[in-house]
């Protein structure tokens, strides 16, 4: 079959395109349950994922934007509504959790009961909402349109200062660390080992004081490297070493060209905006994962460009118990603008203006997995303290090994142990499930620490009519 | 270690800023792993010594960092890959049809619902969706679909945690599942409960059956002797007499039950011999299946001793009937299988009694009564009390020999009072002796006992019911649930009823019951808060039953 063109689309909608952009992509099951800030909330929404409690349940023409009214055990029904292109969710209900229940039950509902939703006018309760957050956006878009001088604060003088100001303190704790590694290494690694994590906690937070927030989380995960199973003096020694090249290269950034001086201000966590060209593209979504990092969350979502062939990452951030605000459903293509950050190699992008989905786009071409080494050498040439990055590979055949798991072509006499961090997920199962045995296409992220299967292509079996099934992203995180 | 040229142009590493580039370059030059060395004993104590020169102490640790960074990054710019392990072998191609796109949204929902923790407390009005995961297998089997890939591993998880899910999981998952299961630990049961499936011997080879008879795992053997016996009783009972008498006592118990399947006249001859058998379990168990054959000569003999213990009283007005238990257990009923010793708190003689009328076929009770029908005969009056033994012996009766007229006649009348006879009270027998009886009328007759009885003591004999429940059933189940309603108690004294109802009512009821689940005004003598629960619980099992229609049509489509 054909995929899906943009025409059946709308026509699958049963409407036009609302005047703020094209259709937009129906959420799947398993897009609605990653949004869940927590498992309990996962399993409240799944209980509320069903037409029992909801009334009035409806959507605007675009699908982007669904409503209902879920009975609770009070009188009066909580009134919800989500609008998928942000998202962002308004829920009556008292819930501290964001999304709450309700919003994640009413997500599920429209995923796997299309029926339930008539597209229409929206309740006066929902419209309400619905009509602010597009005044909002409008005004939004004016401002930017109206030039650069929005973004730019009141007082150029005075944020240079500021930027000087920090420049220093950064400069003085890059110095403090200096002297640190200079005391370690004099009396040896193997004190560490006694020592414990005080001696790193005590550092990284002068690091977090200086304002070096980058370095701070550099020492910190040197103390739990310290002990860590055979062979950690040479890992302790590594990451030492490239702690004090990024201390160096800070201190002699004035020498260096300018987009790897970016990159060293962004690995000692000065903050960036993200100020390159505009790209658009029609961005397939790989992968969304969060990771939790002290008292945040952390949000990853990997695109990739079917056009520029660029991959791109977004990060987004929550408070603990709060999932980011961003998300996009894996295995959807939108059209949009990314604007990267600036530095060598630098991946992360912000997402712009979205412009609708459309036809799903296909796997990135993808490299052998005798490739991937080369690829990760190239990108360490514009920075030099990366732990991976992204790689597609094609026709790979996941296959165990003795202490783990390995990727090996399929056509040649190559592998790739896969990462330790991945060996314990159980998206690890799902790779093996799709393979078969045979071969598939992986998106992850291949570094020193091996390769990290992000999401997977179906490969599908071949049907009786001789058409294939499969073909969609499965996400492995 | 594999290394290419220098990684970058821009080294940092080479910034003067830091220490003198020359001594980096000369500690450069020293082995990693005595860089190493020098690192964990620390440079005061080691320093690092290029070309045999030790460095300054001042500048040893920034010399030995600078060379640590580049060594590190050189090393990692010059990875190779790895050499491939032994690939496993491919699994076999499945050629089922894909399932519907809606389908397999409904289960990842199902099987994502199961594998989330439980919120504890009650569960008001929405679905319980991991009760809903042995249907959606059982239809998605029926209309023979693939398991998607990717759900493979969470459909493998929730089979491991529940046993009853596994045929029907495994069924599904198919050969993809089965080699999956292969390659993880935590799913080795998929192997165990796939070995009289997958390792399906083939029967028509009579030499590959000979061999796997002699020479296969108990296991192997048991489905081999099933499979045969299921194609051809004879021919299994053939394959299981050439090696009998070498077989161990466990496992000729465990083989003569493979003959239950197919039990016929043919296997008398093998029976009775095996009554003489040296264990104890297996005589019982062979003088069990005769008893199920009412022509043998086991049942002749035990009727001929049942008979002379129960036998027509015509003294009074009416024929009664009288009952003279046997004042032994002789050698020939011990080889017939009755057990001599009774169980801790029963007399031996009605024990034994029972055993007799047990193993007695039922069709000559209607002969020594004079011809009467077996409702007639289960009404007559029994002398001296022993009614409840011998009503019970007659009810075990019915089941072992499968026999549906007696069954109904013991159940008696659906609307009658348990309490007052003829035939079982006890509600376990009555699901029993249910299950004989088809399916249309086992129906019927619980709907006319829950419109009698209401529903405190029916359960178990729902549990026997087919699913989905013919109308007259579950228009019983929904007007007993609303009368229960009115009755003021809380809907969680019926969770065991609802909970049936949602899995086995027809979806088709739920328009129709659609009209209960509005809140009702509290009644006076109502439990507080009562009504609420009530129309709470019947939304849920409007919405599961509406789910369920929904996960039909996904897989219909």
């Amino acid at each position: 079959m054909a995929p899906p063109t943009v025409g059946d689309m709308l026509l699958s909608h049963g409407g036009e395109p609302s005047p703020t952009g094209g259709p937009v992509a129906r959420w799947s099951v398993e897009q609605v349950l990653a949004l869940a800030p927590d498992d309990a909330s996962r399993k409240a929404g799944t209980r509320l994922g069903a037409a029992g409690p909801w009334t009035g349940t409806g959507r605007d023409a675009t699908g982007g934007v669904v409503w209902g009214l879920c009975r609770g055990s009070g009188s009066t029904p909580y009134r919800t509504v989500v609008d998928t292109t942000g998202p962002a969710y308004s829920c009556s209900c008292p819930s501290r959790k964001f999304p709450c229940k309700h919003a994640l039950g009413l997500l599920l509902l429209r995923a796997s009961d299309a029926a339930a939703f008539r597209p229409g006018e929206p309740a006066d309760w929902a419209s309400a909402w619905i009509e602010g957050r597009r005044g909002r956006a409008a005004e939004r878009a004016r401002a930017s349109s109206g030039g650069d001088t929005a973004r730019r604060p009141a007082d150029p003088a005075a944020a240079r200062k500021r930027a000087e100001r920090r420049a220093e303190r950064v400069t003085d704790g890059a110095r403090e660390l200096e002297q640190r590694l200079a005391d370690l290494l004099r009396g040896g690694l193997a004190a560490t080992d006694r020592s414990g994590y005080g001696l790193w906690e005590e550092t990284a937070a002068r690091m977090v004081d200086a304002q070096a927030p980058g370095l701070a989380s550099r020492v910190r995960e040197l103390g739990a490297i310290t002990g860590s199973g055979p062979g950690w003096p040479v890992r302790l020694l590594e990451e030492c070493g490239l702690l004090h090249l990024l201390d160096t290269a800070w201190l002699g950034r004035e020498r260096l060209p300018e987009p790897l001086a970016a990159t060293v201000r962004t690995r000692v966590g000065l903050p960036m905006s993200a100020e390159g060209a505009p790209v658009r593209d029609h961005w397939l979504v790989l992968a969304q994962y969060d990771t939790p990092d002290g008292k945040i969350v952390t949000r990853r979502i990997w695109l990739y460009g079917r056009d520029s062939g660029r991959t791109a990452l977004l990060l987004s951030f929550g408070a603990a118990g709060r999932s980011p605000a961003q998300a996009l459903p894996v295995g959807a293509t939108v059209d949009a603008e990314l604007t990267p950050y600036p530095g060598g190699g630098q991946l992360r992008a912000e997402l712009g203006e979205q412009f609708g989905v459309t036809a799903p786009a296909g796997p990135p071409p993808g490299i052998a997995a005798a490739d991937a080494p080369a690829a990760y050498g190239t990108a360490l040439t514009e920075d030099p303290w990366l732990d991976g990055c992204p790689v597609t590979l094609r026709d790979v055949i996941p296959v165990p090994s003795k202490d783990g798991w390995q990727v090996a072509d399929a056509h040649a006499d190559s592998a790739l142990p896969i990462a330790p961090a991945a060996l314990s997920r159980p998206g690890l199962w799902k790779l093996v499930a799709l393979s078969g045995g045979g071969p598939v296409t992986v998106f992850g992220e291949i570094g020193h620490r091996g390769f990290d299967p992000f999401a997977a292509w179906d490969p599908g079996e071949r049907e009786e009519d001789g058409r294939t099934t499969g073909g969609a992203v499965v996400q492995l995180v | 270690m594999p290394r290419t040229t220098s990684p970058t142009t821009t080294d940092p590493t080479t910034d003067p800023s830091a220490t003198s580039a020359s001594d980096s370059a000369y500690v450069g030059s020293v082995p990693w792993e005595e860089l190493v060395t020098s690192a964990l004993l620390g440079t005061d104590r080691r320093p690092p010594t290029p070309h045999g020169d030790p460095v300054p102490a001042t500048d040893a640790p920034a010399a030995l960092l600078d060379a640590a960074a580049l060594h590190t990054v050189r090393q990692r710019a010059g990875l190779l890959p790895a050499v491939p392990e032994a690939r496993p072998e491919p699994a076999v191609p499945d050629p089922r049809p894909a399932l519907p796109e809606a389908a397999r949204h409904r289960l990842a929902h199902l099987l994502a619902d199961r594998a989330a923790p439980s919120g504890g407390g009650r569960r008001g009005a929405t679905p319980d969706l991991t009760e809903l995961i042995p249907q959606w297998l059982a239809a998605a089997n029926r209309q023979g679909f693939r398991a998607p890939a990717a759900l493979l591993p969470p459909l493998l998880d929730a089979a491991r945690a529940r046993t009853d899910l596994r045929p029907q999981a495994l069924a599904f998952a198919g050969p993809r599942g089965l080699w999956l299961a292969g390659l993880n630990p935590d799913w080795k049961f998929a192997l165990r409960g796939s070995a009289s499936g997958a390792l399906q011997p083939d029967t028509k080879d009579p030499d590959a059956v000979r061999r796997l008879w002699e020479e296969g795992l108990f296991a192997e053997r048991v489905a081999l002797l099933d499979a045969v016996r299921a194609q051809d009783p004879p021919a299994g009972l053939a394959l299981l007499a050439t090696t009998w008498s070498a077989e161990r006592a466990e496992d000729r118990l465990m083989f003569l039950d493979s003959l239950r399947s197919g039990l016929g006249g043919d296997d008398e001859p093998f029976l009775e011999q095996a009554l003489s058998d040296r264990s104890r379990n297996v005589r019982a168990t062979a003088a069990e299946l005769l008893s199920a054959l009412p022509a043998s000569a086991l049942a002749g003999r035990m009727a001929d001793r049942a008979m002379s213990c129960v036998s027509p009283d015509r003294t009074g007005d009416v024929v009664s009937i009288a009952v003279e238990a046997p004042h032994e257990c002789d050698a020939g009923m011990q080889r017939d299988g009755v057990a001599a010793v009774p169980p801790t708190g029963r007399g031996e003689r009605s024990w034994w009694l029972g055993q007799l009328v047990e193993a007695t076929p039922l069709g000559v009770w209607e002969e020594r009564f004079g011809g009467r029908p077996a409702e007639e005969v289960v009404a007559l009056p029994v002398a001296d009390d022993w009614a409840g033994e011998l009503h019970t012996a007659w009810c075990r009766a019915a089941m072992r020999q499968r026999n549906p007229r007696w069954a109904r006649a013991l159940l008696g009348r659906p609307s009658a009072p348990s309490a007052s006879g003829p035939g079982t009270g006890s509600i376990a027998e009555r699901s029993k002796l249910l299950a004989i009886l088809d399916q249309g009328e086992r129906a019927s007759w619980v709907a006319e006992f829950i419109a009698a009885h209401g529903l405190s003591d029916a359960f178990q004999l729902l549990g026997v019911c087919t699913v989905p429940w013919a109308g007259p059933l579950g228009r019983a189940v929904v007007d007993a649930l609303d009368i229960a309603r009115d009755g003021g108690s809380y809907p969680w004294s019926f969770s065991g009823v609802m909970g049936l109802a949602e899995r086995c009512l027809d979806p088709a009821e739920a328009d129709r019951l659609e009209v209960l689940t509005a809140a009702q005004d509290e009644q006076e003598g109502a439990s507080p808060g009562a009504g609420g629960y009530w129309s709470e619980a019947f939304q849920r099992l409007v919405s599961t039953l509406r789910l369920r229609a929904a996960m039909e049509a996904e897989l219909m489509a």
